[in-house]
């Protein structure tokens, strides 16, 4: 390479890789390169019908309300513009009390950490608590975008089953005093008890307790993750995990992605004052502060006090999708399928015959112009092989019926297929099913959705 | 310096790893001086390229429609010259049981197979002799779609109750598959690039030593650092020679033009080099195998990818 050619560009040649191959860091190893990313970028093509995403749907928002909020913060230009607190400004955290309270939450200003979405907090609990090897558990399966994050650190994630009623309290206990034979200590364990991402289900108020009287009992923290919990489309509220510890071993992760947009990039750790005090300064090397821009305009769209409504009319969106979705599975779908039900959030899981390889299945489905996220990506151990995610917050009625009727017709033909290479043989568990898999892996009976949907 | 059309993208399933290689070459291209015009192959490519109006394509496209054939064919019809191997080489390049045929007629090694189309099994009852092929194979068994590159769909049967799901895997990608002899051994890669005069040349042969898995796969393919590559690698005077024989053969066999890369096998047990199969467009990324057996033998990327066009400009001269 040469620097004193201003004419050319000095891009890397292979050798020059090369070297950089070398100093690359050690933990870079734990972030690899996939078939199944390279797949997912094929579903952002436009006549892709995409049950993949998780995105919430922004179309609705309210357009003379943006453009007030975006006037109001014409006003405040210079604020706007400037560099903020790294703990998040003061006007923001009072909208974090106010949303928090809305799922009976109680929390004090110092115990509040304004981040760059969600996101980042998974990344600053890891960044502050997690050395090379330490144990994280988390729900097997676990939400696909917190696995990049926990190999980037090094992270041992060990994964516990869930069922219809969330994480597997008796596996966790299991696991627990198995770690502490050999002397381990899990740094934390991450769930989504809520509408879990990517399993749909919802965990039961008394595995939550149990959950809390476990990390009391053990000194253990939890990392709680609640994007969707005010999206809920059916059935009580359950109390948040928060709530029912008091904010003493819980670490809160809330969102304003899902009641308000992704688009404003601002979440929120909610912890006891020690932890965030490490927080921050965690985030100071990472970003100095949130945008002061998105901050701004958050604090405005709160002020006028209608993001209750807002919501309101989301949930009444998401849940004829979600219905859309399930009638859609159950039309579709071959019998040998099972799905779980959501009483929120976004998302439902879609089990296949363990002879199917979701992750195959994506690039015949692309061809079919429809896309899922393959199950593998929510496990870290090569696990959820025949599972799919489905998403149905993204995607109008009319393109999930249509999405779901394409991915069912592959579905059907490989089920097939596979019985004719079977020739009548009754389909035996494939060598690809670990010996302890039939616990792990999330099931609910298909009977059960149906029998909701003809209530 | 000449005007080139760089081909990159496209709807194969591995439009990823084309983008990378494309991006590459073009950079490579303009440092050498040349005109380069990037074209995400889509449905307005006859319409670009009659726009854009090279003096050459370079197809750094790989998979289906890039590699097969089709793209070839287009560049043909509109007489636009291209890089790399012609439309009967291609064809005969990215399906493997055609080019596994072809080795096995010309006297050249290739792991014992059978291959099979959806109709087989659905109209003809061809499940009946799997277990004839079963035994004729010996566990592990490995199934491949034909026609598609970089490892993805290909599955390992260790026992006769794994094939069928692995040949449902298989089906996703391609309505024909192979079921294959597995041999355990060394990855080694033969890439052949013509000289100057039009003669190909074996460049030194690459052998890739995987970190962690068991396999060569998509994720050890194409993440810097993930995968150690020897090369030259370490297999003796006596077997370089004869996998770079191998690999011309191979090149000639399957009527290759401009450049390719064989991919082969030492069979850890017989000490035997085996061919796995041929690419007509290797991949040329940060972490492939062309590029890197080309640097061994003192030809930088840039020098690689202007030879690559003289040849393409020379044959269409010709």
């Amino acid at each position: 390479m040469t620097i004193d050619d201003g004419s050319r560009s000095p891009r890397s040649t292979s050798r020059d890789l090369e070297r950089y191959a070398g100093l690359f860091a050690q933990r870079t190893r734990g972030m690899k390169s996939s078939a199944m990313r390279d797949l997912m970028a094929i579903t952002e093509r436009p006549d892709v019908i995409t049950l993949a995403g998780g995105l919430p749907d922004t179309t609705a928002f309210p357009i003379d309300q943006f453009r007030q909020v975006a006037g109001e913060l014409t006003g405040q230009a210079a604020r706007a513009l400037q560099y903020g607190p790294t703990e998040g400004m003061a006007v923001v955290r009072d909208c974090i009390v106010e949303v928090m309270a809305a799922e009976e939450m109680r929390v004090d200003h110092d115990e509040l950490l304004i981040t760059t979405g969600g996101q980042q907090v998974i990344d600053l609990m890891c960044k502050t608590f997690v050395d090379p090897g330490d144990v994280i558990v988390a729900e097997a399966p676990t939400y696909p975008g917190a696995v990049p994050t926990f190999g980037a650190y090094e992270a041992d994630v060990v994964q516990i089953a869930m069922d219809a009623d969330g994480m597997r309290i008796d596996e966790l206990e299991e696991m627990l005093d198995r770690l502490d034979a050999e002397g381990r200590r899990p740094k934390f364990v991450y769930t989504i008890p809520s509408f879990q991402n990517p399993g749909g289900v919802t965990m039961s108020l008394e595995r939550r307790r149990r959950l809390v009287r476990i990390a009391h009992d053990r000194e253990l923290l939890v990392l709680e993750d609640n994007p969707y919990g005010l999206l809920r489309y059916e059935g009580d509220p359950v109390p948040t995990l928060q709530r029912l510890d008091g904010g003493n071993y819980v670490v809160y992760l809330g969102t304003f992605s899902k009641i308000l947009s992704p688009g404003v990039r601002l979440g929120w750790a909610a912890a006891p004052a020690p932890i965030i005090a490490k927080m921050n300064l965690g985030k100071q090397g990472a970003d100095l502060c949130s945008s002061s821009m998105s901050q701004l305009f958050v604090a405005a769209y709160f002020a006028h006090g209608r993001w209750r409504e807002y919501v309101r009319t989301q949930i009444e969106v998401y849940r004829r999708r979600r219905d859309a979705l399930l009638d859609a599975l159950a039309d579709h779908f071959p019998r040998e399928a099972e799905w779980t039900y959501p009483q929120g959030g976004l998302f439902v899981w879609a089990t296949l015959p363990d002879y199917l390889d979701t992750t195959d299945l994506l690039a015949r489905a692309l061809s079919e112009k429809v896309a899922f996220v393959p199950g593998r990506a929510a496990y870290l151990d090569g696990r959820g092989g025949s599972s799919m995610r489905l998403n149905f917050s993204g995607v109008t009625e009319d393109d999930i019926r249509e999405g779901v009727r394409r991915i069912g017709k592959v579905v059907r033909e490989q089920v097939a297929l596979y019985g004719t290479l079977t020739d009548g043989v009754p389909a035996a568990p494939t060598a690809r099913r670990t010996p302890d898999a039939p616990s792990n892996v999330l099931r609910l009976p298909e009977r059960e959705g149906r029998a909701r949907r003809a209530e | 310096m000449s005007r080139v059309a760089v081909l990159k993208g496209g709807r194969s399933l591995e439009r990823q790893v084309s983008l990378r290689s494309g991006a590459r070459v073009q950079d490579a291209l303009q440092r050498l001086g040349h005109d380069a015009v990037d074209i995400d192959v889509g449905v307005d490519l006859v319409e670009r390229l009659r726009a854009a109006a090279p003096d050459v394509a370079f197809v750094a496209l790989h998979g289906r429609d890039g590699e097969d054939g089709t793209v070839q064919e287009l560049l043909e019809l509109i007489g636009v010259p291209y890089t790399g191997s012609g439309i009967s080489s291609c064809i005969r390049c990215m399906d493997k049981v055609l080019s596994k045929h072809e080795l096995r007629d010309a006297g050249i090694p290739t792991p014992d197979f059978y291959a099979f189309t959806q109709t087989a099994f659905r109209e003809l009852g061809a499940a009946q002799a799997l277990p004839a092929i079963e035994e004729r194979l010996d566990f592990p068994i490995v199934v491949k779609p034909a026609g598609q590159g970089s490892a993805l769909g290909i599955k390992f049967a260790s026992t006769a109750q794994d094939v069928p799901a692995a040949l449902v895997s298989a089906f996703s990608y391609d309505d024909k598959v192979l079921l294959e002899r597995h041999i355990t051994g060394t990855d080694l890669a033969v890439s052949v690039l013509e000289g100057p005069d039009g003669a190909p040349e074996a460049l030194p042969v690459v052998e890739a030593v995987p970190h962690d898995e068991e396999f060569y796969d998509f994720e050890a393919r194409y993440t810097i650092g993930r995968t150690d590559f020897a090369c030259p690698a370490r297999i003796g005077d006596a077997l370089t020679d004869r996998a770079q024989s191998l690999a011309l053969a191979v090149f000639d066999v399957l009527g290759c033009a401009g450049f390719a890369r064989v991919d082969l096998m030492l069979d850890r047990r017989s000490g035997e080099l085996t061919v796995l199969e041929a690419n007509a467009i290797p991949g040329l990324t940060e972490t492939s195998l062309l590029p890197q057996a080309a640097e061994a033998a003192g030809i930088d990327f840039d020098a690689l990818i202007g030879r690559i066009v003289d040849q393409a400009l020379a044959r269409a001269a010709a």
